[in-house]
């Protein structure tokens, strides 16, 4: 294996041996310690930009799923592609072992483009992280490139869908606004019998017909979403429920008047505990954010219906009348427990009781 | 929430296989859960070695049999409020099922806090289960119960193949098997319905993948999973058996969250609080699963998962038990995040069991269904191949790891096919030998990812034997967890040389810290482990006034739960003394192992090798390795050639007293006698020795080379037979033999020395005779039955080897005596088993005291006169031979108890009852078989048999038995031996015996089977003869099936007889119902 590096911007620098593309990028370096699904991840659009670090050191043991489709989706994935700009890992296992596996994690890294770095200290790299606050890092090879911030490109519109697709299962029709979806999501509304219409992020609806909205997850700075922020102020005021997720969560509190700043390190992991208000409920949530709103700037309206039981950060909000709601983690899961997936049934009922 | 004023909290008792030390820290969590809440406890557990009955743990802590009656005594008097289950194993969740059952919670109005009965009788009971499971819309294995081949072909029909087919109560598995076919089928059900009248046709899941998960769950319905496990050894092993791993390594996400979903789902619709376990079988071509079954308690699976991920689960569960949410509680790792959260781990978990098979007779060394081994260790890397060869050296078996070991299996395939205890040495041999991973995987069933992983190894191996010895390959081979000795082996150089190596090159480990969330915030506890793979250290040195003490290891038979103690008592006592301290150890089920006992953990090997690398890392004032056992006990020497500041006795002194040669002149040069001994390399030799000394003679062979037992010898046949068994003599491996007293006495000093001096002892009494070893002696505190003489004698001898060896600290000194005789057999400079019994029994912690010697403190000289005890301390030993199918349940010379129990009483016959009782012992209503072998036996047994009869209990005796006794006048039934059948036909009538099972021939009736069948016996007491080879007869069958079915078992003729005094002295209802403080 080739040996390359990973260096920092504060210089730092990582030494390991390539198993992926090889090719320097340059990027947002950021940590997930969920322990499984790296295909799930590595597709996930919201990593778009990001160098993405496993703290969980063995990785490629279950090797890469087939390509194949159910519908029109990916059936094993979560979008038609690896999104993240890197993969940072420990131990990398080269001979990989499940029945469903048809290829190996570094030659589905090749075929993607996208390069991956083994034999690093993930944990110190982690720490330095923590401590610093993520970092803008760069993949180094023969060739060195200039660093480069992800959070300065519109991230959702180079993730997000270009025209408008529909995918027929029921009635009810919920209109997506695609910021980067995962294709759980698009799944999770599809098994409870709806119709989903999803509309690129910057989509002009008003001539289409839906019952509810559904704000997805994605990329990068929300503020940059100024479309849809613009969108979901109309929908409010129509009275149409909306339901956002991740970054659907950031736009929904901006839509509302709020604010949002960018975390120190975020939260990607698959054990971010989050408590209902008032209650002594805790889920336990799947998480992928770099940015999260501002609990001080709520307007009265609204309140937080979610929070963070490590940390204390927002992890949604929801109008007093209950017909807008969002969320910070992910309730369609992959990767990650599925304990708030009952979100989606609530959703739905307040869309079929109105 | 309400909290109870008064909890009481049920231990698990002896240790046994299955139930072992991981209790002790379950329950020491909870009473420590209990007491920061200010709410009082009272304990029964009579295991005496464990910390949970240690002063300050429980306000009372009764050593009473963990039974209905007892725990109903312990009611009445202590009137608690508040009942914890869940933290004592099987035996505590049984106790508190019968509790329920015979209405005596009720009766006291005593809650059970935490799971309610009700949801764990129907975790308990099989059909209430599956009912449940139905219910909850979750799948199981299918079974039915038939009892003719029509019923079997339509239950495999509702089935299909592959299933198997299981006999209850079969002999050695006879009866079961798998069948593939219908044809198959109709066979194996025709043959086993020729034997028995009832059949199981179960789904087969053989292959299947075993995934464990642990699950928490609060009363406000919140749930989450700690972890979950993988079995590297799929279904069809025990997870006791098996390798395990966490988190699971073969698992896509969607399959960890299935499962995961499935447990939380099925452990909200039982309605659990507190802590759970799941058990899933998952197919390895799709996403179908089984769950096998939940335990509704802690159990050793949770005590690897706390371990594992840092994460206090039985600390939690008590707090949940008390109404707490899981969101009010803080995670005690970070102390800032909370506790409903799944750790992250950042690290790979190996845990291997540890068997001891070899310490008994005739059992079988296969693994199965059912659970042999004795313990566990655990291993941290950041690669498996890193894990898992720390973990195998951490066995302390004398392997190096999975590579550089010469093993040799005759039939790799049925190793394979069928396991051992070697198995994984079997799957390292075929890969290095060039099987292919597939075959491997067709035979053994355990997924490719594991093989590769080990051909990972076998890879750099063969690197390491064939090619240059550069920088990125010892670095390779140090991160794939190659120890320094085994790159050694492999390159032809010396354990020291690669160090020296390794440190110029600048290849040396990283200590990382275990801190349940990958780093995503910052730890607070030094809970930590080393590795290679990583390059930045997470904690800093300690320095100066730190000390370092070395744990136990692993259990085994003879180093267990007491050394945990010594350990964990020591670390205190360095705590009081202001000292910083770090304890090094790898076993899951301990005490000592968390993390909040030391100011810093390393869960890493006890090897010369790593705790060097520890101590020049930490750099400490000194290392104490005299708590834990021979493991620790054994570094002494290496570590001071290193120059190692070692604490206490002198590593030379230790040397003296371990190595036979040099502690025999010792003994000669003090007068001191000792029995007649050799180390000899060959027959003649032997033979011409004991043509000096006579027999009987007492055997060691070495144990490197066969891994064979200890024997005592009684004639030249036996001798011969032995040493053509299992022995081979030569040079490189002598055996040593020693001259075998009959019908001596043994005892043992337990005692504390500084600079010679001794400042406390403790003299016990054994009450079987010499030639049971002393960990599977029953002892008594104070001696009853010995000379005023023995005991000063005994007494000066020890002041003399304490001086001449300058002993500062712990250490234990066996002796046998005989007409006044006095002979020192063994001389330990260390803690020894009996430490944590004596001091609970005299109530002056020994450890407390050597460790204070050992710092150098002033320790004042404690004239506690042992003799002077108003009360009696009776420690029992625990066997646990029902679960070694096929031992022989004799006592001898080589240890075989897993566990013990002690008790306290106003005299002998009320400790021993209560110890007896303690280890599972029914005492006798009606019925009592007596068969002993020998006159001489019989006529020991005279009185005690003559006493029975008075006490009006019915007796039963084989043949001779009866003959004797009859010519006593004593009155017996006779019961037909086994292989006595109608028409008078004897021969071969094993092999019969094991062809037909019980209904094969027609017994002579009455016959002693029948009886045992039938439990028509309360007791079975079978001497055998000690001058003759064990064979596979009529007596071991007798002894063998008495187990099988449960019914009390006495083999010595010592034990017999304090028995049968203590029943004719007390009844059950006369035991004294006394906590260990009101013993005064």
């Amino acid at each position: 294996m080739e040996k390359i590096k990973l260096v920092l911007e504060d210089n730092t620098v990582f030494r390991g041996y390539s198993f992926g593309y090889n090719s320097s990028v340059a990027g947002e370096v950021v940590f997930n310690t969920g322990m499984v699904g790296y295909p799930e991840s590595l597709t996930d659009p919201s990593y778009r930009g990001q160098i993405l670090v496993l703290t969980y050191p063995l990785i490629g043991n279950y090797g890469v799923p087939s390509q194949e489709k159910e519908g029109k989706l990916m059936k094993f994935f979560e979008s038609e592609k690896i999104h993240i700009t890197g993969l940072i890992i420990s131990d990398y296992s080269k001979d990989y072992s499940h029945w469903n596996a048809q290829q190996s994690l570094s030659s589905w890294l090749v075929k993607n483009k996208v390069p991956g770095i083994c034999g690093i200290d993930t944990r110190a790299l982690t720490q330095k992280l923590r401590e610093k606050g993520v970092m803008l890092g760069k993949v180094v090879f023969e060739k060195d490139i200039p660093f480069e911030d992800p959070n300065t490109r519109n991230l959702v519109n180079e993730v997000s869908c270009s025209n408008p697709i529909v995918y027929e299962n029921g009635k009810t029709k919920i209109l997506l606004i695609d910021c980067g979806v995962k294709y759980n999501i698009i799944r999770s509304i599809l098994k409870r019998k709806c119709s989903v219409i999803r509309v690129p992020w910057n989509y002009d609806f008003s001539d289409t017909e839906y019952e509810g909205v559904i704000i997805s997850n994605g990329p990068g700075d929300p503020k940059l979403c100024t479309k849809t922020i613009e969108n979901v102020k109309k929908l409010i005021k129509e009275k149409t429920p909306v339901f956002g997720v991740c970054l659907g969560n950031q736009i929904l509190a901006l839509a509302a008047g709020a604010d949002t700043y960018k975390l120190k390190y975020g939260h990607r992991s698959q054990n971010q505990p989050c408590i209902k208000r008032k209650t002594k409920r805790c889920y336990i949530t799947s998480q992928n954010h770099g940015f999260a709103v501002d609990n001080a700037t709520l307007p009265k309206e609204w309140e937080e219906w979610f929070y963070n039981a490590n940390d204390g950060t927002n992890e949604g909000i929801i109008h007093k009348s209950g017909l807008f709601r969002s969320v910070q983690f992910h309730p369609e899961a992959t990767p990650g427990p599925v304990d708030t997936e009952h979100l989606f049934d609530e959703f739905l009922e307040l869309i079929r009781k109105k | 929430m309400i909290k109870p004023k008064k909890v009481l909290v049920l231990g698990s008792g002896a240790l046994k296989i299955g139930e072992a030390g991981e209790f002790d820290y379950s329950g020491s969590q909870c009473l420590k859960a209990l007491k920061e809440e200010g709410i009082k406890t009272v304990l029964i557990n009579p295991n005496i070695a464990t910390i949970q009955t240690s002063e300050g743990m429980a306000d009372k802590i009764y050593f009473l049999p963990v039974s209905p009656y007892f725990v109903e005594k312990v009611i009445k008097k202590e009137k608690p409020d508040g009942l914890m289950l869940s933290f004592g194993g099987q035996t505590a969740l049984n106790c508190g099922v019968d509790l329920a059952k015979l209405g005596i919670l009720k009766k006291y109005n005593l809650k059970v806090l935490g799971t309610p009965i009700k949801t764990i009788e129907n975790t308990e009971d099989r059909a209430l289960f599956a009912g449940e499971l139905r219910k909850a819309n979750i799948k199981t294995p299918r079974s039915f119960a038939v009892t003719n081949i029509k019923e079997a072909v339509k239950a495999s029909e509702d089935i299909g193949f592959p299933l198997i087919i299981r006999v209850a109560y079969a002999l050695g598995g006879k009866g079961s098997g798998v069948a593939k076919s219908k044809e198959h089928f109709i066979k194996l059900a025709n043959e086993a319905f020729s034997f028995t009248n009832q059949i199981l046709v179960e789904e087969y899941l053989g292959g299947w993948k075993e995934i464990e998960y642990e699950v928490v769950r609060d009363k406000y319905d919140n749930c989450i999973t700690v972890c979950n496990m993988e079995n590297f050894d799929p279904m069809g092993i025990h997870t006791g058996e098996s390798i395990v791993v966490a988190p699971s390594q073969t698992l896509t996400n969607s399959e960890y969250h299935k499962l995961r979903e499935i447990s939380i789902r099925l452990i909200r619709h039982l309605g659990i609080i507190g802590e759970c376990n799941v058990q899933i079988a998952l197919d390895t071509e799709s996403e179908d699963y089984r769950v096998i079954e939940v335990n509704a308690r802690l159990s050793r699976s949770s005590a690897l998962a706390s371990k594992a991920t840092g994460y206090p689960l039985a600390f939690v569960a008590a707090k949940l038990g008390l109404g707490y949410s899981l969101s009010e509680l803080s995670n005690s790792i970070t102390l800032k995040t909370k506790a409903c959260f799944e750790p992250a781990l950042d690290y790979i978990v190996v845990k291997i069991p540890r068997w001891d098979l070899q310490k008994f007779e005739k059992v079988s060394e296969e693994i199965g269904s059912e659970m042999k081994s004795v313990g566990e260790i655990m291993a941290i890397g950041r690669k498996f191949e890193e894990a898992i060869q720390k973990g195998i050296r951490m066995l302390n078996i004398g392997k190096k790891g999975l590579a550089a070991n010469n093993m040799n299996f005759e039939n790799i395939e049925k190793e394979l096919k069928q396991p051992t205890d070697k198995r994984i040495f079997a799957v390292t041999e075929a890969i290095k030998e060039g099987m292919s991973i597939e075959q491997v995987y067709n035979l053994s069933k355990i997924d490719p990812w594991f093989l590769y992983k080990i051909k990972n190894i076998t890879e750099i191996e063969n690197k390491l034997i064939n090619s240059k010895l550069s920088r990125e390959l010892v670095l390779k081979a140090k991160q794939m967890g190659f120890s320094d000795m085994q790159i050694a082996k492999l390159t032809n150089r010396t354990e020291s040389g690669i160090r020296e190596l390794r440190k110029k090159l600048k290849i040396l480990p990283v200590v990382k810290q275990i801190d349940t969330l990958a780093a995503e915030f910052p730890a607070k506890t030094n809970y930590l482990y080393i590795t290679y793979n990583g390059d930045k250290n997470d904690t800093e040195p300690f320095g100066k006034d730190t000390i370092i003490v070395l744990g136990s290891g692993a259990y085994k038979i003879g180093s267990s739960v007491e050394f945990d103690w010594c350990c964990v008592n020591a670390v205190q006592t360095c705590k009081k003394n202001k000292l910083r301290t770090i304890m090094i150890n790898y076993n899951p089920e301990t005490v000592s192992t968390d993390y909040d006992v030391v100011d810093k953990l390393y869960f890493d090997e006890l090897s010369f090798e790593r705790v060097l690398d520890i101590y020049e890392f930490e750099n400490p004032q000194g290392i104490i390795l005299s708590m834990g056992g021979q493991i620790p006990n054994n570094l002494a020497m290496p570590l001071l050639q290193s120059k190692v500041r070692i604490r206490g006795t002198s590593p030379e002194s230790i040397d003296k007293a371990e190595d036979r040669n040099k502690f025999s002149r010792l003994l000669d040069d003090l007068n001191i006698d000792q029995p007649k001994w050799k180390s000899l390399t060959d027959l003649k030799e032997v033979i011409e020795f004991i043509d000096t000394v006579g027999y009987p003679v007492l055997i060691r062979p070495s144990y490197v080379l066969s891994g064979a037992a200890m024997k005592v010898v009684f004639n030249e046949k036996m001798l011969k037979h032995y040493i053509s068994k299992a022995s081979d003599i030569s040079k490189k491996y002598p055996v040593v033999i020693s001259k075998f007293i009959e019908n001596a006495k043994e005892i043992e000093i337990d005692a504390v020395a500084k600079n010679g001096e001794i400042l406390i002892y403790c003299i016990n009494e054994h009450i079987e005779n010499a030639g049971v070893h002393s960990g599977d002696a029953t002892m008594v505190i104070p001696p009853q039955r010995l000379f005023i003489e023995t005991i000063r004698r005994i007494k000066s001898i020890s002041q003399q080897i304490a001086n001449a060896l300058k002993i500062t600290g712990p250490f234990n000194i066996q002796f046998i005596a005989k007409d006044n005789e006095i002979k020192v057999i063994e001389c330990n400079l260390r803690s020894s088993r009996s430490f944590p019994f004596v001091s609970k029994v005299l109530k002056t912690n020994f450890i407390e005291m050597a460790t204070n010697a050992i710092l150098g403190m002033d320790v004042t000289k404690s004239l506690m006169p042992t003799l002077e005890l108003d009360y009696v301390g009776i420690k029992a030993p625990q066997f646990s031979y029902s679960r070694l199918k096929g031992a022989d349940p004799v006592q001898s010379v080589e240890m075989a108890s897993t566990g013990e129990v002690a008790c306290l009483g106003e005299n002998i016959y009320d400790a021993y009852l209560k110890s007896l009782v303690s280890t599972g012992f029914n005492l006798p209503k009606k019925n009592v078989l007596i068969s002993v072998s020998g006159d001489k036996n019989r006529y020991k047994l005279l009185d005690s048999v003559n006493l029975l009869e008075k006490m009006g209990f019915s007796l039963y005796a084989t043949l001779h038995t009866k003959q004797f006794y009859e010519k006593h006048g004593i009155h017996s039934v006779l019961l037909h031996k086994i292989h006595e059948k109608e028409n008078n036909e004897k021969k071969s009538f094993l092999g019969r015996f094991f062809k037909n099972g019980f209904n094969g021939g027609k017994q002579k009736q009455p016959n002693v089977l029948n009886f045992l069948l039938e439990k028509k016996l309360d007791l079975v007491i079978s001497i055998p003869k000690d001058d003759e080879e064990k064979k596979f007869d009529d007596n071991y069958i007798i002894r063998r099936k008495t187990i099988d079915f449960s019914i009390p078992l006495l083999t010595n003729v010592q034990i017999t007889k304090l028995f049968v005094d203590a029943i004719s002295n007390k009844k059950l209802d006369e035991l004294e119902i006394r906590s260990w403080d009101e013993y005064e």
